[in-house]
């Protein structure tokens, strides 16, 4: 026995193995009992590694995650960039554009309003000359410019045109150093005479030194020089001191060239004005708003023509109560009337759809369509 | 016999090797157990691994005695059985087999040679598979398929792992 059980140790020991867990296997299924101390120490043994496996998981995905959103990151970064820089120069442009608008709206009403029968031209280039102070403008003799006539702008005089060609002329600025013109000043009414310096500003020329002067008083066109029209202002005196011989030393700061020059009016025929006693350029002009857009239907213009003064509220009052009276609906005793019913609030024939949306918005939204400030 | 067949089996009468670390023969099979619980919730497309078979089978072949392989192979099936819904010893049973016989056949041919660890990786897939099966159908009266192609398709792919990853654990 002892020799048959050394000789077939191994295959015992498996048949030993087999059977116990084949006992065991018999005993769960016949007693349908789970062995439940093995499976919770398997379970407890494992949740812990799960754990920290599955920390570890989720820490790698979410590093991953970063990194991947870091570079998705970067990527919208740098498109955002590239779209910002365009945006800028588009910004750019458009303020551009708008200030020439600007410019160009405040110079039509600045003619409109001005005595003088003006030309509207647009600077296209600058002298060649070294030093010399002279521009180009698009508007020549076949537009009726001439020799000598002032250019100015609504802020002031610019200078005078030196030579007039069929297509375009060449004219000469109040800063160039061989300027000149008669001006006088608004509040002493001292005359003198405008000479340019070569750079921004000017100087004022032959006022006594006896003569009463302050830094801020303004000077306008005298008239004398038989060129400028009397009356257009010319630019505020910065700088007012006695002088070593018998005149002041005066400097003004030209107005007409402090907003750039861009667009500028040549003066076909001059017309004389006073010269005011206090000046404010910064003064804003008043403008009404536009009129109100027509009715959009029936019923508000049934209402315009009553001249009843019309919300929304009181337009959709005025519509629920006709929808009760077509259909025969009394509110307030139950049930719900037809919304839809056709009541005369259709359309105004032959108006665009849309029309007058903003009516009854008010001036400041129609201050806001036109690109102005309220009022 | 021929040239072949005598550099697979030339391992005949070479003394036993026992060169498995402790550690290794613990944490291994743990970390068997742990990747067949857990990485099928992650990494789907892995469910196919059958890494406690692989170590039952890597630890016979290295130990080449049947007694002990067939213990470690009861130790893992068990430990796997822990996890399973059926009740414990069917994966026991299995692998005490697959460790008894893998040990047997360690001792008659190149354990360390590449085509006898795909061959044999493959072998005891199969056997496992249809052994399992066959205990679950008959001792536990539970119908779960068997399919032929699949069990060949997975096997091959285990013997496919089992090479590499019985070099890398040669080297622990």
């Amino acid at each position: 026995m002892e020799f048959l059980l050394n000789r077939y140790r191994t295959i015992t020991v498996l048949v030993l193995v087999l059977s116990a867990q084949l006992f065991l296997l018999a005993y769960q299924v016949k007693s349908r009992q789970d062995i439940p101390v093995a499976r919770a120490w398997a379970t407890g043994s494992f949740v812990p590694m799960a754990r920290i496996l599955e920390s570890f998981r989720l820490s790698t995905i979410g590093t991953l995650n970063n990194l991947a959103d870091l570079g998705r990151t970067q990527q919208e970064n740098q498109r955002l960039k590239a779209e910002l820089n365009a945006l800028k120069l588009e910004n750019q442009f458009l303020r551009a554009e708008l200030a020439t608008a600007d410019r160009g709206k405040a110079l039509a009403l600045f003619q409109q309003r001005s005595p003088n029968r003006t030309l509207a031209a647009r600077i296209v280039g600058t002298s060649t000359g070294a030093g010399a102070m002279v521009v180009l403008i698009d508007r020549g003799s076949n537009e009726g410019v001439r020799k000598g006539m002032a250019v100015i702008t609504p802020e002031g005089i610019v200078g005078k045109v030196t030579s007039a060609y069929p297509a375009g002329s060449q004219v000469m600025l109040i800063t160039d150093s061989s300027f000149a013109a008669g001006v006088i000043s608004s509040k002493n009414r001292v005359h003198g005479t405008l000479r340019g310096q070569g750079h921004s500003k000017c100087s004022i020329e032959y006022i006594q030194n006896e003569e009463k002067l302050e830094t801020g008083e303004w000077f306008f066109t005298s008239g004398d020089d038989r060129v400028f029209p009397k009356g257009l202002p010319v630019g505020q005196v910065v700088v007012a001191r006695e002088g070593k011989l018998f005149f002041k030393e005066v400097f003004i700061v030209p107005a007409g060239l402090q907003k750039g020059l861009e667009e500028v009016l040549v003066i076909l025929e001059g017309v004389h004005q006073p010269i005011p006693e206090t000046f404010d350029p910064t003064q804003q002009l008043y403008l009404l708003p536009p009129p109100p857009a027509e009715p959009r239907t029936k019923l508000e213009a049934d209402r315009v023509i009553r001249g009843v003064v019309s919300t929304d509220a009181d337009l959709v009052l005025e519509r629920y109560k006709r929808i009760g009276t077509v259909t025969g609906h009394a509110y307030g005793t139950g049930g719900t009337p037809n919304f839809n019913a056709p009541v005369d609030d259709a359309p105004v024939s032959g108006d665009p759809p849309g029309a007058g949306a903003s009516a009854g918005a008010g001036p400041a939204a129609e201050n806001a369509e036109a690109g102005r400030p309220p009022r | 016999m021929t040239q072949f067949s005598d550099h697979l089996l030339g391992t005949r009468g070479r003394p036993r090797r026992y060169r498995i670390r402790p550690f290794a023969l613990v944490l291994i099979p743990v970390a068997a157990i742990l990747f067949q619980v857990y990485s099928p919730r992650v990494l789907t497309f892995l469910g196919f691994l059958e890494l406690p078979l692989l170590a039952t089978v890597y630890f016979a072949l290295e130990r080449r005695n049947q007694i002990w392989g067939l213990l470690i192979g009861c130790g893992i099936g068990l430990a796997q059985d822990s996890f399973s819904h059926n009740p414990i010893g069917v994966f026991g049973m299995v692998k005490t087999m697959v460790g008894f016989f893998a040990a047997s056949l360690s001792q008659r041919v190149d354990a360390e040679n590449q085509l006898v660890r795909f061959g044999v990786g493959f072998f005891f897939y199969f056997f496992h598979q249809f052994t399992y099966w066959v205990l679950v159908s008959t001792l536990l009266a539970q119908p779960i398929p068997f399919s032929l192609a699949e069990t060949v398709l997975f096997g091959v792919l285990n013997a496919a792992v089992a090479v590499p990853l019985f070099g890398l654990l040669d080297k622990l």
